[in-house]
C-alpha cells in the first residue's frame, strides 16, 4: 500500500466511522445514467445556475442597489454630471472601472438566458417524450415552477441596473400590479413604497433577486436532481432497454468525467459569449426617467411572448360604478399566463386521466408515437412563439420593412388561427410517420438499386432493417382507448354519464395511431415475395 | 391483442464495440497526448487572462474581423477565461471517451412502492399518533389550535402594511394648476407660443414652484407634457377641447393611458403619436384618440392658454387622472 493510499484509507475511514457513508457510497458511485445528448439540456440549467451564483456574487462586491440621486463622474464621458440613480451609476462603473466588471456582467447575463433557453428546451424534450409520467410528476411540476421562478428572477435582475431600457420594463409591471381589481393600486404603491417610481423599489427587488429566489432555487434545484437521482433517469427505447432496467454508464468514473467536463463547456461558452458579444450595453441607454424612451424597447426573451400578448390585446375597457377592469391588461398580463402555466403544471394529471394509464413510464416515448401529445405541444408552442414575435412586432416591422399594423394583426389572427392548425398538421404528420415506420419494417429500407426482372419488370430492391432497427420502430405501445360505460345495463345513463363521454372522446383522440408492424405481418409478407 | 399475433423481438443488447484506443496501444497515448495538450492549452488560457488583467492598458483597442474595433484588455481578459474553463472541459470529456471505460452497465430498478404491510403500518402509526395526541378527543384544543394559526398568518400581513402609503388621491392628480407655467425639459425654460414652429413638438414639465430645485421621478411620471404644433385647421375637435389648445398648440400627457410608458415617438406626416412599449397610436388632430393598438383611452388632454406675459400655461389641471388605468378610476 502507497503512502497516498493510506493516507486515503484513513480519511476515508475516519469519515464513515463518523457517518456511515461508505455503504451510500458503494452503492451510488457505480450508479448507472443513461446516455443521450438530449438529457444535458438539464445539465446546461444546472451549470448556468452555479455560472449564475459565481458571476452574481462577483457583481454584488460593487453594485449599489440604491435609488438615490448621485452625479455621475466616471470614465464614461457622455453621461459625465448627469444625475443618476446610485444603483445605474454603480452598473457603470462595474462596466467601466472595475476591470473584468463587464465581461463578468456579461457572463451573468448571458448565463441568465442561457439558463432560460436550457429550462424551456429542457421542457419541451421532457413534455415530447413523456418523461414526465408516472412516476416523475412531481419533478415535472418542480420544473414548471423553476420555468416561472425563472422568468420573475431575470426580470428583476435585468431591472436592477435601473437605466432608461429596464425602468420602462418596471413601469410596465407596476400597470400591470395596478390594473388588479379592487387591490391594484394599494399593492403598487406598497410595492414601490409610493408613487411610481420612488425610492425602494430597486434596494427591495436586489433583496429578492440575490437572496430569496437564489434561496428557493437551490431549494427545488436540490429536489429535482435527488428526485431523478433516486427514481432512476429514463432511457429512450432501444434493444436491451427496459421499462425494468436502466442501461448506461457508471457515475464513476464516466460520468464524473463528462459532467464535470460539461460544467467546465457551459463556462467556458458562457465566457467565451461574455468576451465577444455584448449584451445589455446599459450605458447607451442612459439613466431612467419616467419622461424618456428609447425606440424599440424590448425585454429579454424570455418575457417576450408576455409582452407580445400585451401589445396584441384589443383596447378593452370597461367603467362601471365608478370603477376600472382593464381587460386589455388583465387578459394578456394575467389571466392568460394563469392559464397557460397552470394548464402546463396540470398535463401530467390531465394526460393520465384521459388515457387511463395509471403505470409507471421509465421508457420515452418517440414523439410520433404519442400524436396527440405532440400536437398539443406543437400548438401551445405556437400560440407562444406567435405572442413571442409580437414581442418583437417593432423590430421586425422594420426589418423587414412592414408596417406595424401588418404585424400586429397577423398575430392577432394567428394566434388564433394557427395553433389549432399546428395541431392537425402535427398529428398528421406524427401518423405519417408511423406509417413510414411500419413500411421500413415490413418492407425494408429502399436501396435505390433497380434490377430487371426476367419478365422485363423493374424493381427497387429493398434490404431488410437490422432487428435492432425493428425493434426500435415497434416496442412502443399502442393502448386501446377507454370505454367507459355511459349507460347502464338498463339503458339508462348513469350518474358521470358526461364525464365519461369526454374521457371516452379524448382518450379515442390519443389513441388514434397506424398499428405497428409484428413478425406475423413480416413473416405474411415475406411469403408473398 | 389476440395470441396469434406474434411482435417483433428484442434482439438485446448489442455486442460491444471496441474502440481504437482500447485495442491498440499508440491509439491510447495518443489520446493521452490529446487531453493533456488541451489542459495546457487551458492553463494557456489562464495566463492570457493574468497576462491581459495587468499588462494589457482599458484603452487599448484592437481591430479584429467581425468583432471590428475591441477593447483587447476586456477581450483578453474573457477569451483567456474562455479557452481556461472550455479546454479543461474539452480535455476531461475527451479523456472520458477515449480512455475511460465505454462499456454500458446494466442496472435494474427498483419498485418506488412500498410493501403492503409497510403502507398499512404507516397508516397505523399515523392513527396511533394522531390518537394518543387526542385531536379527535379534544376538539377544544383542536378549535382553538386553528384559530391560533389562522390568525397568526395575519400578523406577517400587518407587518408588511408599512411597505408603503396608501394610495389616496395619489394616482389621481398631478403638479398640474391654473396659471402654471409649461417648461422645457431639460432646460426649465418657459415657452412662448412663438417658440414652437407649426410640426414642432416639445417636452415640457410644470415650471417648479419658487424655492424649489428639485423634480422627484414621481412628479416628472405623472406631469410630463407634450406640446405638438399643429395648423388651427387642421384640428378635428368639439368646441370645448379646440379652446383647450392655443394657436394651434395642443398639450397632451406624455404617459400613456395604457401602461404609463411615455409616448415619444411623434410621426409629423401622419400626426400620429405612437407608444414604443405596446405600440398604441394616437392620432393628434382627435384629440388623442386611440386609433391603434391596446390603449383603451385617449391621452389626457391639458387645457393651456397664455399668461400676462406671453408664457404657455396651463388653464385648469387635467380633468381626469394621467397614466394607466387603476381600480377606482371613475372613467
Amino acid at each position: 500500500m502507497t503512502a497516498r493510499e493510506r493516507i486515503a484509507g484513513n480519511v476515508a475511514g475516519y469519515v464513515d466511522d463518523r457517518t456511515g457513508a461508505a455503504k451510500w457510497m458503494k452503492k451510488n458511485l457505480t450508479k448507472v445514467f443513461p446516455d443521450h445528448w438530449s438529457f444535458l439540456l438539464g445539465e446546461i440549467c444546472l451549470y448556468s445556475f452555479v455560472i449564475l451564483l459565481l458571476s452574481g456574487t462577483f457583481l454584488t462586491f460593487w453594485f449599489d442597489p440604491s435609488m438615490k440621486e448621485v452625479v455621475y463622474d466616471g470614465s464614461y464621458e457622455p453621461l459625465k454630471g448627469l444625475e443618476m440613480s446610485a444603483a445605474y451609476a454603480s452598473t457603470l462603473d462595474i462596466s467601466f472601472e472595475v476591470r473584468g466588471g463587464l465581461l463578468m456582467r456579461q457572463i451573468h447575463h448571458w448565463a441568465a438566458l442561457i439558463f432560460m433557453v436550457g429550462i424551456v428546451v429542457h421542457l419541451l424534450r421532457v413534455y415530447f417524450t413523456g418523461a414526465f409520467r408516472k412516476p416523475r410528476e412531481f419533478n415535472w411540476i418542480i420544473g414548471v415552477g423553476l420555468l416561472t421562478l425563472g422568468i420573475v428572477e431575470g426580470f428583476l435582475g435585468y431591472s436592477l441596473p435601473d437605466d432608461l431600457l429596464s425602468g420602462t420594463g418596471i413601469r410596465i409591471a407596476e400597470a400591470i400590479i395596478q390594473a388588479l381589481p379592487v387591490v391594484g393600486s394599494y399593492l403598487a404603491f406598497f410595492a414601490f413604497g409610493g408613487a411610481f417610481p420612488g425610492e425602494a423599489f430597486i434596494p427591495r427587488i436586489y433583496t429578492v433577486h440575490v437572496l430569496l429566489l437564489p434561496g428557493i432555487f437551490l431549494a427545488l434545484i436540490t429536489v429535482h436532481l435527488m428526485l431523478v437521482w433516486y427514481q432512476k433517469h429514463t432511457q429512450f427505447p432501444g434493444p436491451g432497454r427496459t421499462e425494468k432496467n436502466v442501461v448506461g454508464y457508471p457515475l464513476m468514473p464516466v460520468y464524473m468525467a463528462k459532467a464535470g467536463g460539461f460544467f467546465f463547456i457551459v463556462f467556458g461558452v458562457t465566457a467565451f459569449l461574455g468576451a465577444v458579444a455584448s449584451i445589455n450595453p446599459i450605458w447607451l441607454y442612459g439613466p431612467y426617467t419616467p419622461g424618456q424612451i428609447s425606440a424599440g424597447s424590448q425585454p429579454d426573451w424570455y418575457m417576450g411572448w408576455l409582452d407580445g400578448l400585451v401589445r396584441m390585446a384589443p383596447p378593452l375597457e370597461t367603467h362601471a360604478f365608478g370603477y376600472t377592469i382593464s381587460w386589455n391588461i388583465l387578459i394578456p398580463g394575467l389571466i392568460l399566463p394563469g392559464i397557460m402555466f397552470t394548464g402546463l403544471a396540470l398535463y401530467p394529471f390531465i394526460e393520465s386521466w384521459a388515457t387511463g394509464d395509471k403505470r409507471e413510464h421509465h421508457l420515452l416515448d418517440r414523439p410520433r408515437n404519442a400524436p396527440n401529445r405532440t400536437a398539443i405541444g406543437a400548438m401551445a408552442l405556437t400560440f407562444t412563439l406567435v405572442s413571442l414575435l409580437n414581442g418583437g412586432n417593432d423590430i421586425i416591422a422594420t426589418t423587414f420593412d412592414l408596417t406595424i399594423n401588418q404585424m400586429m394583426w397577423f398575430s392577432r389572427i394567428g394566434v388564433i388561427v394557427l395553433p389549432p392548425i399546428a395541431f392537425v398538421v402535427t398529428k398528421r404528420l406524427c401518423l405519417s410517420l408511423q406509417r413510414a415506420d411500419r413500411d421500413l419494417v415490413l418492407h425494408g429500407r429502399e436501396t435505390g438499386r433497380l434490377v430487371r426482372m426476367p419478365s422485363g419488370e423493374f424493381v427497387e430492391v429493398h434490404e431488410p432493417i437490422s432487428p435492432e432497427k425493428a425493434w426500435l420502430l415497434t416496442s412502443h405501445e399502442q393502448l386501446a382507448p377507454l370505454e367507459l360505460p355511459e349507460h347502464d345495463s338498463a339503458g339508462v345513463r348513469r350518474p358521470g354519464a358526461i364525464k365519461n363521454k369526454i374521457r371516452n372522446r379524448i382518450s379515442r383522440a390519443n389513441a388514434v395511431a397506424v398499428p405497428k408492424a409484428t413478425a406475423t405481418e413480416r413473416r405474411e409478407l415475406e411469403g408473398h415475395h | 391483442m389476440s395470441n396469434e399475433i406474434e411482435l417483433i423481438k428484442d434482439p438485446g443488447l448489442p455486442a460491444h464495440v471496441h474502440r481504437q484506443a482500447d485495442i491498440d496501444p499508440v491509439a491510447a497515448a495518443r489520446a493521452e497526448r490529446q487531453v493533456a495538450i488541451l489542459f495546457i492549452l487551458s492553463a494557456l488560457g489562464t495566463l492570457l487572462l493574468i497576462f491581459s488583467y495587468f499588462f494589457i492598458s482599458e484603452e487599448t483597442f484592437i481591430f479584429i474581423p467581425v468583432l471590428g474595433q475591441t477593447n483587447a484588455h476586456q477581450l483578453g481578459l474573457g477569451m483567456g477565461m474562455a479557452i481556461a474553463l472550455f479546454c479543461i472541459g474539452a480535455g476531461l470529456i475527451h479523456w472520458a471517451k477515449t480512455l475511460m471505460p465505454d462499456e454500458e452497465v446494466v442496472a435494474q430498478r427498483h419498485e418506488f412502492r412500498s410493501e403492503d404491510e409497510d403502507r398499512s403500518d404507516f397508516v397505523k402509526t399515523v392513527k396511533e399518533g394522531a390518537a394518543s395526541a387526542g385531536l379527535g378527543r379534544r376538539p377544544l384544543i383542536k378549535r382553538t389550535l386553528g384559530a391560533a394559526l389562522g390568525l397568526s398568518a395575519l400578523s406577517p400581513l400587518i407587518l408588511l402594511r408599512d411597505l408603503g402609503p396608501l394610495p389616496g388621491d395619489e394616482l389621481s392628480k398631478t403638479s398640474w394648476k391654473a396659471g402654471t407655467r409649461l417648461v422645457t425639459d431639460p432646460g426649465d425654460r418657459p415657452l412662448r407660443p412663438e417658440d414652437l414652429e407649426v410640426g414642432a413638438v416639445a417636452q415640457t414639465l410644470p415650471e417648479l414652484p419658487a424655492g424649489e430645485d428639485h423634480r422627484s421621478l414621481a412628479d416628472i411620471g405623472k406631469d410630463a407634457v407634450l406640446l405638438i404644433r399643429l395648423r388651427p385647421e387642421e384640428f378635428n375637435l368639439d368646441a370645448e377641447r379646440l379652446s383647450w389648445t392655443h394657436e394651434g398648440i395642443i398639450a397632451f400627457s406624455k404617459i400613456c393611458s395604457h401602461m404609463g410608458c411615455a409616448v415619444a415617438l411623434y410621426e409629423q406626416q401622419t400626426k400620429h403619436l405612437l407608444c414604443p412599449c405596446h405600440q398604441s397610436t394616437f392620432d393628434v388632430t382627435r384629440a388623442a384618440k386611440v386609433i391603434f393598438g391596446p390603449a383603451a383611452r385617449p391621452l389626457p388632454q391639458l387645457a393651456i392658454t397664455v399668461d400676462a406675459e406671453g408664457y404657455l400655461v396651463a388653464q385648469a389641471p387635467f380633468n381626469e387622472p394621467v397614466g394607466p388605468s387603476f381600480w377606482e378610476r371613475s372613467s
